[in-house]
This record gives C-alpha cells, sequence and structure tokens, in this order.
C-alpha cells in the first residue's frame, strides 16, 4: 500500500503552488492544446523551437495538482534540449509513470521528474501526469487539434 | 463565513425516520464491510451507482443457477418459468412508478438508452425543421446529446432552460422559452451535479397546456422519493435500474400507452414483430415492440428483486433517511473554511457538490480515497453545469439508504487531511 504522501510529495506540491514557466509565450513558433476528458485538465504548451532545440518552452491551463505540478516539471526539464532528447524523456517519463522504469538505475537518469514516479501506484493519476508530456508531444510534431490523454 | 445552508427536516420525516434501522440494512450490503486501502470503506457514490444488496444478488444467483431460458420463445418449462418471473419484474417496475398498464414499461438498458429512444422514435417521426425542443441547464449529457442528434438530422433547434446562482431553474424564462415551436420538453427530475430537485409537475402542466409531451429524467429521483407518473402526468420517464440497487445494463422507459401506440420501433428484429414477410411486417404489441432481441433478463428479474428491497424498506423511510443525512453533512461541511457547496436550491435530494478553495476536485477525490472514503471528482457528465458556476470540476458526495452519520463524520476528517496535505 502506497501513502498519500508519496504521491503529493514536497516537490510536487511547490510547483503546484508556484508553477514555472506559467505564462502564455507570446514568440512560440509551435503550440499544441492538451485536454484530459475524465478530469477536465486542460492545458495549452507553447514552444519556441530553433535549429531543432527548444529555446523556450511554457504553458497555461487548469487542472489537478499533479497534472499543474507536471507540466511545470516538464517545461524546467525540457528547455534546451534537442527535439529527438525531448522526445526520448517522454518515452522514459511514459514508462515511469506506468511503472515500467527500472526503480534504481532508471530512477536515478529521471533526476528531478523522480518526484512522480509515485503516480504509477495511483492509475486513476496516471493520465493527469502525462497530459503535458502528450501535449508537449503534440506540439513538436507540430499538429493541429487536441492532444488527450485517451 | 458563509450562513450555514439549511434543509429542514419536517415532522413527517422524523416519524418515517423512527423505524429505520440502518444498522440492519447495512447487514444486506456485504460490500460495506470491505476496507479499502486498510481504511473500512465509506461508500459515498451513490449517484454514481449502488451497491447491491444480497437479495438482488442471490436473485441474479439463482436465476443463473436454476431458471435460465430465454423468454418469449419456449414452450418448454424453463422458458415459461422465466417468462414469468420477466414478466413478473414489469408489474413490479408498475408499480414502483405508478403506472396504469404494464404495456407502458419497456425494458431498456438504463437512462442514456431511454432517452435516446425516445429521441429516435417520437423525435424522428413527430419533429420536423423548424420546431424546438427544451431542455435544461443542468441536464446530464444523456439528456443533452441524443436532443443534438435529432436536432441535426430533422433541422430543430434545441433551446436550454437557464439555471440561478442557487442551481434552481428560472421557471419564468421556461414560460418564455414555450411557445407554438416547441415540440418536446425533457428535463431531470433531480440533477446528479447540483441535487436539485426540479418542479417537474409544474413543468408537465405548462408544457400540457400548449399539447406538447414531457420526459423526465429520473435517473436521480428514482432511488430517493417515491415517483408516481399518473400524479405527474408526465408523457415519460426515464431511470436506471443500477441506481435503485439493482443491475447494471437494465433501466425502465415508463410512456403513456397513447404516445408509445404512435409511435415507430426504435430497433428491429426478433421478439417486437408479429408477423414477418419479405413484403410487410407486422409489429408487436406494447411494448415488446420496443423490446427487439433477447432482452437482459437476468437483470430485469434482478431490478425485479431491487424494487423489491426497496419497497421492503419503504420510500418514505428511504427518503427520510437520506434527507437528514443530507442536511447533516451540509451542516457539517459549510463551515469548513474555503469550502463552497455548488448547488444551494430550496428542494435537494441526494447530491452534495463542492468545491475547495486552491485544491482541484481530483486532489480532493484521492486524498479522501486514501482515507477510505468514496466520492466522485469530475465534471459528472454536466460539463454545462460546471461553466455555469465556473468551476472546471466539483467533488460530490451522494448518499444511498445505508449511509450513516458516522460516514458523514468521516468524510469531513478526511476534507480536513486534504487540507493537511494542500494547507
Ligand atoms: C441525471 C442522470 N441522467 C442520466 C444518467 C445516465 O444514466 P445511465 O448511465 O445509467 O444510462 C445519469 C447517470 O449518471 C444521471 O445521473
Amino acid at each position: 500500500m502506497s501513502d498519500i504522501s508519496e504521491l503529493y510529495q514536497e516537490v510536487i506540491l511547490d510547483h503546484n503552488k508556484s508553477p514555472r514557466n506559467f505564462r502564455k509565450l507570446e514568440d512560440a513558433n509551435r503550440k499544441a492544446d492538451g485536454y484530459n476528458p475524465l478530469c477536465g485538465d486542460q492545458i495549452t504548451v507553447y514552444l519556441k523551437m530553433e535549429d531543432g532545440v527548444i529555446k523556450e518552452v511554457a504553458f497555461q491551463g487548469s487542472g489537478c495538482a499533479i497534472s499543474k505540478a507536471s507540466a511545470s516539471m516538464m517545461t524546467a526539464s525540457v528547455k534546451g534540449k534537442t527535439e529527438i532528447e525531448a522526445e526520448q524523456m517522454f518515452d522514459e517519463v511514459h514508462k515511469m509513470l506506468t511503472g515500467e522504469l527500472n526503480p534504481k538505475a532508471g530512477l536515478e537518469k529521471m533526476g528531478k521528474l523522480a518526484a512522480l514516479s509515485g503516480v504509477c501506484n495511483f492509475p486513476a493519476r496516471v493520465k493527469c501526469a502525462s497530459l503535458s508530456w502528450h501535449t508537449l508531444r503534440a506540439a513538436l510534431k507540430g499538429e493541429q487539434g487536441l492532444a488527450s490523454t485517451e | 463565513m458563509k450562513a450555514v445552508h439549511e434543509i429542514p427536516v419536517r415532522d413527517a420525516w422524523k416519524t418515517d425516520r423512527a423505524a429505520y434501522d440502518v444498522t440492519k440494512i447495512r447487514e444486506d450490503f456485504p460490500i460495506l464491510k470491505r476496507k479499502v486501502h486498510g481504511k473500512p470503506l465509506v461508500y459515498l457514490d451513490n449517484a454514481a451507482t449502488t451497491q447491491k444488496p444480497m437479495l438482488v444478488v442471490d436473485t441474479l444467483h439463482a436465476y443463473y443457477t436454476a431458471e435460465n431460458s430465454n423468454v418469449h420463445r419456449g414452450i418448454h418449462f424453463l422458458s415459461e418459468q422465466a417468462t414469468t418471473a420477466y414478466e413478473g419484474a414489469r408489474a413490479k417496475a408498475k408499480g414502483f412508478l405508478d403506472a396504469s398498464d404494464t404495456r407502458e414499461i419497456v425494458f431498456v438498458r438504463g437512462t442514456t438508452e431511454a432517452i435516446n429512444l425516445v429521441a429516435q422514435s417520437y423525435g424522428r417521426a413527430f419533429i420536423k425543421q423548424g420546431d424546438e425542443i427544451i431542455i435544461s441547464a443542468m441536464e446530464h449529457h444523456s439528456n443533452i446529446v441524443p436532443w443534438q442528434i435529432l436536432c441535426e438530422q430533422v433541422g430543430a433547434m434545441l433551446r436550454v432552460i437557464p439555471i440561478n446562482h442557487d442551481g434552481e431553474l428560472l421557471m419564468n424564462e421556461f414560460e418564455r422559452l414555450l411557445n407554438e415551436k416547441t415540440k418536446f420538453v425533457s428535463v431531470a427530475h433531480v440533477s446528479n451535479a447540483l441535487g436539485t430537485v426540479n418542479p417537474v409537475k409544474e413543468i408537465v402542466q405548462m408544457s400540457h397546456r400548449l399539447g406538447v409531451p414531457v420526459l423526465l429524467d429520473g435517473a436521480q429521483a428514482a432511488p430517493h422519493m417515491k415517483v408516481d407518473v399518473q400524479e405527474l402526468d408526465c408523457d415519460f420517464y426515464a431511470f436506471s435500474g443500477h441506481k435503485v440497487y439493482g443491475p447494471t445494463g437494465i433501466g425502465i422507459l415508463y410512456g403513456k400507452a397513447r404516445l408509445l401506440e404512435a409511435m415507430p420501433p426504435y430497433q428491429g428484429g426478433g421478439d417486437m414483430i408479429s408477423l414477418v414477410t419479405f413484403e410487410k411486417t407486422h409489429y408487436n404489441e406494447l411494448p415488446y415492440k420496443f423490446e427487439a432481441g433477447t432482452p437482459h433478463i437476468a437483470g430485469v428479474i434482478g431490478l425485479g428483486a431491487a424494487i423489491d428491497y426497496v419497497n421492503a424498506i419503504g420510500m418514505a423511510g428511504i427518503s427520510a433517511h437520506e434527507r437528514e443525512l443530507l442536511a447533516y453533512a451540509t451542516g457539517e461541511l459549510s463551515p469548513i473554511a474555503g469550502l463552497r457547496i455548488i448547488g444551494t436550491a430550496r428542494e435537494k435530494a441526494g447530491v452534495l457538490s463542492f468545491v475547495l478553495e486552491g485544491v482541484h476536485p481530483h486532489d480532493i477525490g484521492t486524498v479522501v480515497d486514501r482515507e477510505g472514503v468514496a466520492i466522485r471528482a469530475g465534471h459528472h457528465c454536466a460539463m454545462p453545469v460546471m461553466q455555469r458556476f465556473g468551476v472546471p470540476a466539483t467533488a460530490r458526495v451522494s448518499f444511498g439508504l445505508y449511509n450513516t452519520k458516522e460516514e458523514v463524520d468521516g468524510l469531513v476528517k478526511a476534507i480536513h487531511k486534504v487540507i493537511q496535505v494542500f494547507g
């Protein structure tokens, strides 16, 4: 059995209270909207790409603590990364959230994002945590329309 | 601090309450003894679905172990027995709704299918381009989308009765919306998101003055109050068995015989015909015209048992008990700092929706779940209601006949835990 504090770690509560890069990016050249129909979480991810590198990233939206903190942490961790690196991070995060990551070696690699590892014990919340990453991916691909966790 | 929202407890309810033995009732629901996350289960998500008493579970078991057979088709013993039980459940449903005739009771999958049936069968036959259909701002998606689909198909317009800040229908606006173009009115008897009990009798009377038929979505009313379709004089009434302590996948559509007779079938197949040739098919009589294919026989029989169970306890006592719980919970939750109750209508039943400042309902749901308290967090399939109140979602507590004040205390404790985590 997992305790509630495993999900709502200090880092997450902090990112929820004061989300980083929580604004509209005026000079964004990529953008995508994400929506989680189950709980109504809504997010817009803005990217400023230069030569395949994420120069700037920001987000706006409303949602639960998990989705907000995850989005905030996502922006902090992909800034300065290349498109390919960000894609790789998406895969790793996805594995972590679904509990497929090696708990030792794998988690260490995740750095600060490891704070979200508790989510895998709360299946109902996995989509909240992955929404911003799905939306990031949609923005990277320049997809039009709504990214969804479904 | 905002005033405590008061729900009066009338003397008559107290009398009904006196004989109500909730401890004994809980014995009928073994699932209530379960623990979740190591804590005793406090099940407060009854508006989503209710738990099933042993009478229902045993009835299903007995049906499958001793009676299983198809209905209306066999000349053999088992089929006759199954048919008798199936039609017996129809008679029970007729009694439950105080309908005048079993021909007016159609078995469907649930409220959703009942509304779709009426929209597609009645709607496509009698609603035309330029006509208007009235629903309300507090409808469940299942009483919005079928009408939108119909409107697209026939070129009709959807009109919406607005609500005030307490979550009550603006009846003067309804009066304004009603006109000679109005061809149908479909509203919730009780709102699943707000708990509001709507003045449905008045709505029926006003609509009938213009000859407009009315469907009442009774999904959240049938579990909590005595429904008398003849007294209400509604043309259609829909509810789901699983919200009234019965199995999932079975529900009731009540329709006035005169209307059902005039309506074309909803689906074609076996059982709904009397004679088939390739030139012409003659449809079966009511209610079979609307029951194509092998029905959910076990579900129907299980629903019959659920109705027996509710009757044995008595709807008056259930209503009184739940009223008291709702009043108690409202009184206990209102003073919590930062907590806002969404839906403060004068007449409410079964449901208490709320938001906590600075905490998303989904997070409330997860934290209280770890305390063993099951509530719903989300938009409750009523996104327009959420928009009306300017919230993305609410946390919703909903009561059933087995809930107790101690469970409400458990909920309050769990909410304090939420505040502690997010404080
Ligand atoms: C008011 C209302 N109408 C309709 C429905 C749909 O019921 P079902 O999903 O059983 O068809 C519900 C159930 O959530 C409801 O609360």
